[in-house]
């Protein structure tokens, strides 16, 4: 009795050791990347950096507006191609599909999510770029778009199932039709989930280097409109970074603290928004 | 309490297939069920249900579980139409109106339905009440503002929510987020309430403030309750059903069914000497 009594409190002090440290080592992680960034980073982070172009080689100071505004110019384009077509193509799997074809889309969508990001770029390459013939903000956006679109399908849907019954027949029980049962209470029901779900994706795709390598390629200057080739802070990242330059090397640690610090950013006000006017259970 | 003895013995305890099992005299019947089967897909879940239900009473249907007591309730809206491969068979009238004919959201609108687990929809107090409204098209804001309370006040809520109308549903506790389902049922004021084992998430304060409602309720609206707890069919009905595996075994006024039974089964059920 005795004995088993001291084996069960052994085994929950290591268990509970055991996910403690694993937590634990999961913030640190992002703790320590945090950090580092800031620290490799933190001196070429000012108001130039922000608003400047990038400089000459040699030549100290700039920074990378250009890079930054290329970057949300992207990841806008990829939201407008990848949100409503995963959040629509998502409502109407969960809603309206029945079972065989949401079957195939799911299958053919989860292929798709494994596709290389370089594939996609290739891809975006082929269709837009080639017959262009030149590089675009708007090939770059394409290819972060597609792929955005499984998961943010995916995430739609299996929020949208979350949804319990009981609120659907709550809605069509008031003379609601299941259309309108779906707009006006179980996308509000699962919005909250929708949106984390688009976001991590946001984030996700937002790091994506690969397939801007030749779609949206990269400038040393503005690019204006939709149609020339754009600087973008993972590209930079990446062209800084390997560069023998340690200026360079310097902004490309404040590049990566800034795409991530954007990030978070974004991520926050999202939540914040939804947390204000949402009525969530609990 | 209008149905006097006499009444009572008037029943007419008809068990002739295809015969709707009434009380025969004065009362008229708000919904009347004629030899109606079930199926989901090809399991058969309620075999020849003959009964009606009278108006401006309360009417409790028992039995053990899985006896198909949702599975009628459900078709006297045609809620059941939302699980798909399902089919009834057989006649079903809402005040002598074919009730298979009837407009889907207008029948949803004439009979409303509360279920076993509280709904209230992601929205605020305000917005729950007025969704039905919303939903058939009673837009005007004053209208609104009005029905809302009205609807409230008939749940026996407005006192615990007018200072909060616009707080989400969910700040609410389980036994008022249950009447909010009701004010919200009301708000279109329906002929008649369905309700599915309201209580059985409740405690017992808030169970007895259901049941207060209820019986204030019955005067404007015809009200089915499915039950799994006798005392609360006891307390509340007028009329109790007793279903046993997709059957309608005895249909009488509550007295009558809990006290003289007229088949076995009723009496072992009631008695608790089931199974
Ligand atoms: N959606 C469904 N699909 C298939 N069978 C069902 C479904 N819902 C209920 N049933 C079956 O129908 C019978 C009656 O169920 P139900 O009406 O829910 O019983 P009760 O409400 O009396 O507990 C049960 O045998 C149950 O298994
Ligand atoms: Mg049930």
């Amino acid at each position: 009795m005795d004995r088993l009594l001291i084996r069960r409190k052994a085994v929950n002090a290591v268990m509970l050791g055991l996910t403690g440290l694993c937590a634990l080592i999961a913030v640190g992680v992002l703790v320590f990347i945090v950090g580092y960034l800031f620290y490799s980073g933190g001196s070429s982070l000012n108001w130039n950096f922000f608003t400047k172009l990038p400089t000459p080689v040699g030549e100290s100071g700039g920074g990378m507006a250009n890079a930054i505004l290329g970057s949300a110019k992207v990841l806008l384009l990829a939201s407008l191609i990848g949100v409503p077509i995963g959040f629509l193509g998502g409502v109407y799997l969960a809603e309206f599909g029945g079972t065989t074809f949401p079957f195939v889309v799911r299958y053919m969508t989860d292929l798709l999510n494994g596709v290389p990001s370089i594939v996609i770029g290739i891809f975006a390459f082929t269709l837009i770029v080639l017959p262009q013939k030149h590089f675009s903000t708007l090939a770059g956006g394409m290819a972060l778009g597609l792929m955005m679109i499984p998961i943010s399908l995916r995430s739609t849907e299996e929020f949208l199932r979350a949804v319990p019954v009981s609120m659907r027949e709550g809605a069509m029980a008031l003379g609601a039709t299941k259309t309108r049962a779906i707009v006006t209470v179980v996308v509000p029901a699962a919005m909250q989930g929708i949106v984390t779900g688009i976001m991590l994706n946001l984030a996700r795709v937002a790091g994506e280097t690969a397939p801007l390598l030749f779609t949206s390629f990269g400038n040393r200057f503005w690019s204006p409109g939709w149609g020339q080739p754009t600087a973008t802070l993972p590209v930079m990242i990446f062209t800084y970074a390997i560069a023998p330059y340690e200026d360079w090397h310097r902004q490309a640690w404040s590049a990566g603290f800034v795409l991530l610090s954007l990030v978070f950013a974004v991520n926050v006000i999202a939540r914040l928004a939804l947390s204000r006017g949402g009525h969530q259970r609990r | 309490m209008s149905t006097n003895v006499s009444t009572l013995q008037n029943l007419a305890i008809d068990m002739q297939k295809g015969v709707p099992m009434k009380p025969a005299a004065e009362t008229s019947a708000k919904l009347v069920t004629t030899d109606l089967n079930f199926y989901y897909g090809k399991f058969k879940a309620l075999h020849g249900i003959s009964l009606s239900v009278p108006t401006g009473a309360v009417t409790a249907l028992i039995g053990p579980s899985g006896c198909g007591k949702s599975t009628f309730l459900r078709t006297l809206n045609r809620m059941y139409e939302t699980v798909p491969l399902t089919r009834a068979e057989g006649a079903i009238l809402l005040d002598n109106e074919d009730l298979f004919a009837i407009e889907l959201s207008a029948l949803r609108r004439r009979v409303g339905m509360v279920f076993q687990r509280s709904n209230p929809f992601p929205k605020s107090i305000f917005d729950n009440v007025a969704y039905g409204l919303r939903v058939n098209g009673f837009a005007n804001k004053a209208t609104l503002q009005e029905s809302v309370e009205q609807s409230l006040r008939r749940a026996a809520l407005w006192d615990e929510v007018k200072d909060k109308l616009h707080e989400s549903a969910y700040s609410l506790s389980g036994g008022q987020q249950q009447r909010l389902c009701i004010a919200r049922a009301l708000a279109v004021n329906p002929e008649a309430l369905l309700l599915d084992e309201p209580c059985s998430a409740l405690d017992p304060i808030a169970t007895a403030k259901i049941e207060e409602l209820i019986l204030h309720l019955k005067r404007t609206c015809t009200i089915v309750i499915v039950t799994h707890n006798m005392q609360q069919a006891a307390r509340v009905a007028d009329y109790t059903g007793f279903f046993l595996l997709g059957k309608l075994i005895e249909f009488n006024a509550t007295k009558i069914i809990f006290q003289t039974p007229a088949q076995k089964e009723t009496e072992d059920y009631v008695t608790g000497r089931f199974g």
